[in-house]
């Protein structure tokens, strides 16, 4: 039993393995990018809204400013987004010969329909507000915005079909074939998985605007400007970390009990079936031992959670034969807690700033200003953890029982090559990373004010057009 | 169903090449032709607006490919990999250089940048002309659809070849150079003054390395693959996508005389499309040939999606690439006429 479970999640110089961590880190790395896109470009068609409505030149700055930030963020976004793509052909061959035929549309869509529209107008938004009026450069910001959640809709689509594949059937030669492309788009997996994880990148833009407008106000610079973003920050991140966890959080956390009940007990870390299940607040999954070390537990609260009933049964990882076991539960268990446990952070941070902003005493009060400027880095580390949460959990399958994870990689591809890339990309993103920080550091540290900063000078300054 | 996607991943690639092709050509003269920082900023700016736009045709191209062809995007992205790794890697180092040389005004960091244009730009037009001629010649199909193939191996286009031989390298020159005439046209278009001159220059140099390489690539091209004559033979009419190209190069050079730069940049555009429509005609119904045991060359039959995605994404396809030609017009036309920095920095 436990030789065959090694076998399948492969050892570490494996290529299989080498596969999984090649994915892993450029997906996570790359990801660290559009989730602040596809916040800050609701909350900047927000800012610039209200700076059309009141035709306060204010939130035209501010708007400006973070228009900035977008940019860098968008650049890094789409360079390192290009290898995700293909990736898919290079070291997951199998997946997609197999796959590719219903994956490849949403994934070919995403290009046809987001990639044209956000490359097409990101150019006029970001350096073409001189040139266009009001109303048309908000327009610009608004088709941004939709080709970014567009695009978001369409990862999000093909990544449920990997999680609760639907709207396929096996033909004569075992290849899974697509018979329904509204069965596809609409997956009833897609729906709860898509808001919650577009309200976790609002999150992120809430929590960066807030954290460096408190920078602002703690270096006492920029006063206004800080202001701003904090109260805008403030208050869109309490609306999105409460509809983080309902609806949707719960309605994804449904979906999992439903479709994936070994992933539910994994990420639960629950061994025992019971009626009127506990919810494990923090405690370490033994997996040989098949207990929680050191739990503390809300009694019934699982079954709660999941059945709306107290007395509910939910099944333990002990009654799921271990070859259907996510292959890594403690890493699985861990990521799901660590989202968790930094959202219920984010709420309790949201909720006392809202409270504070009333009457303006949270520009005054240190020590929450603290708070908000280091909980910069909490939105990433939950987005993260929760993606490891839907990926870990899906496993050992590459689409959920269909196939496995073993069973995809490209066959010729060897554990060197594979290596050799890996290792290219460490190199190479770690350069990428240095240069990020660099460039928004730089942008924050020159800041919104208008003094010496107009409209973002083009690059590309061509002309009497774009 | 299978030829119609056949065609139109074909239709998509061209448009990629016509496209990226100019501000690839751009990137590789980008040394050459602009000297001081004024020059090089101008340079950029006559593609800055749709170089990102036109990349996306890659991508859109590929999408494509891989729900229409599955099993050819599975076995040729796995089979070309350390080639199609640092396509990617040099995708990425071309993509910050332009977006980055304007964020921060000092010498080194920008000439940092220029050097990096230059040289990824340069790179992957050979990359891109040698996956051309991998395709043409063939690679080492496996009796399970896949393959895998080494860079090099002893340079020779035969079974044991690597993804580097003197054919595809030569494909790859070739492609450097046609790059090279294409870009230098896009800066005569776009550009005035000095820029202009020395574009016309270079591109009137180059329209004599096309046209000879042009000549000997083709008859590498039908000496490596064979298999290339059987369907200009059995139907005739094919004869028009090599036509299509002789009459771009010659365009090329009748309307330069007149100095007529938008029409020479289209003349140019019609050659490559007439070049890479020659190879696609040539090459058809295999998608991957095997230079091996023929019968295990990919084709658009064994390759292709079933019938009802291809229709499906027929239907997608043909909005979604109305409203991207209307996003295009769009924006050329926004970008029309020739570039002219507006700060008033000298």
């Amino acid at each position: 039993m436990f030789g065959g479970r090694i076998a399948l999640i492969g050892h570490m110089d494996s290529a299989l393995a080498v596969h999984r961590l090649h994915f892993a880190f450029t997906v996570t790395f790359h990801y660290i990018f559009p989730q602040l896109t596809m916040g800050l470009a609701l909350l900047i068609v927000i800012l610039k809204t209200i700076a059309l409505r009141s035709g306060d030149e204010h939130y035209a700055r501010a708007a400006r400013f973070w228009a900035k930030i977008f940019a860098i963020n968008f650049a890094f976004g789409v360079v390192t987004g290009i290898p995700m793509e293909f990736q898919f052909g290079t070291n997951w061959a199998r997946f997609s010969r197999s796959a590719g035929g219903v994956i490849g549309q949403t994934l070919a869509m995403e290009g046809v329909f987001s990639f044209f529209l956000e490359s097409s107008f990101l150019g006029l938004f970001i350096f073409g507000e001189k040139r266009l009026s009001p109303l048309a450069h908000w327009f610009a910001a608004f088709l941004v915005f939709l080709g970014s959640w567009m695009s978001g809709y369409l990862i999000i689509a093909t990544d449920a079909w990997m999680q609760h594949p639907t709207g396929y059937e096996i033909g004569a030669n075992g290849q899974i074939m697509l018979n329904s492309f509204w069965g596809l788009l609409l997956n009833p997996w897609v729906g709860w998985q898509y808001m919650h994880n577009m309200i976790a990148a609002v999150v992120t833009g809430s929590f960066v605007m807030a954290s460096i407008g408190a920078y602002y106000l703690l270096m006492e610079r920029h006063l206004e400007y800080g202001r701003t973003f904090v109260r805008t920050g403030v208050i869109a991140g309490l609306a999105a970390t409460v509809l983080l966890i309902f609806p949707t959080g719960d309605g994804q956390g449904k979906n999992i009990a439903i479709y994936q009940p070994a992933t539910l007990a994994a990420m639960e870390g629950l061994f025992e079936t019971a009626n009127g299940a506990p919810l494990a607040l923090i405690g370490q999954p033994d997996t040989d031992q098949m207990k929680l070390d050191n739990p503390i537990i809300v009694p019934g609260a699982l079954s709660f959670l999941t059945y709306r009933r107290w007395g509910a049964e939910v099944r333990g990882l002990r009654e799921i034969p271990r070859d259907q076991w996510p292959d890594n539960v403690p890493l699985l268990y861990f990521a799901y807690h660590i989202m968790v446990g930094l959202g219920t952070i984010l709420i309790a941070v949201s909720l006392i700033s809202t409270w504070l902003l009333r009457g303006g005493r949270l520009y005054r009060f240190k020590p929450m200003l603290w708070i908000l400027m280091l909980a910069l880095p909490f939105p990433y580390i939950a987005t993260t953890a929760g993606w490891m949460t839907a990926e870990l959990g899906r496993q050992p399958w590459l689409i959920y029982g269909l196939m496995r994870t073993a069973q995809g990689t490209s066959p010729y591809v060897s554990a060197g090559n594979g290596l050799f890339t890996l290792l290219g990309f460490l190199g190479l993103y770690s350069v990428l990373a240095v240069l990020f920080l660099f460039l928004v550091g730089r942008e924050i540290e020159h800041g919104p004010s208008p003094a010496g900063s107009g409209p973002a000078r083009s690059p590309f300054s061509s002309g009497e057009k774009i | 169903m299978e030829t119609l996607w056949f065609c139109l991943v074909a239709l998509m690639v061209a448009v990629y090449v016509v496209l990226d092709g100019f501000d690839l050509g751009v990137g590789i003269l980008h040394l050459l032709v602009a000297r001081t920082d004024r020059e090089r900023r101008t340079v950029i700016a006559s593609i800055g607006p749709v170089w990102d736009g036109n990349e996306v045709w890659l991508l859109a191209a590929g999408g494509v490919l891989y729900f229409a062809f599955p099993a050819l995007y599975a076995s040729s992205f796995s089979g070309f990999y350390l080639p199609l790794m640092m396509v990617l890697w040099l995708l990425i180092l071309r993509g910050l250089s332009l977006e980055l040389r304007s964020h921060v005004d000092t010498a080194m960091w920008r000439s940092f940048w220029d050097v990096t244009f230059g040289f990824s730009s340069t790179l992957l037009a050979i990359f891109f002309g040698a996956a051309l001629g991998n395709v043409v010649r063939g690679v080492p199909l496996h009796p399970d659809g896949y393959f895998f193939l080494a860079l090099w191996s002893n340079f020779l286009p035969g079974s044991d070849a690597g993804i580097l031989d003197w054919y595809t390298v030569s494909i790859g020159v070739a492609a450097l150079v046609v790059l090279t005439m294409h870009g230098a046209l896009w800066l005569a278009l776009k550009n005035d003054g000095e820029i202009r001159d020395r574009a016309k220059v270079i591109a009137r140099r180059a329209w004599w390395g096309v046209a000879s390489i042009t000549a000997l690539i083709t008859a590498l091209s039908f000496w490596v693959q064979p298999h290339l004559k059987e369907n200009f033979s059995k139907y005739p009419w094919g004869y028009i996508f090599p036509m299509l190209a002789i009459a771009g190069l010659i365009g090329i050079r009748l309307w330069d005389r007149q100095e007529g730069e938008l029409m020479t940049f289209l003349a140019s555009a019609t050659y490559i499309c007439g070049m890479l429509t020659s190879a696609a005609f040539g090459v058809y119904p295999y998608v991957l040939a095997s230079n091996g045991d023929p019968s295990l060359g990919l084709t658009i039959y064994n390759a292709a999606a079933p019938e009802y995605g291809l229709y499906v994404g027929l239907r997608w396809w043909i909005l979604g690439m109305v409203l991207a030609a209307g996003y295009f017009f769009f924006v050329y036309r926004h970008f029309a006429g020739k570039v002219r920095l507006e700060d008033g920095r000298e």
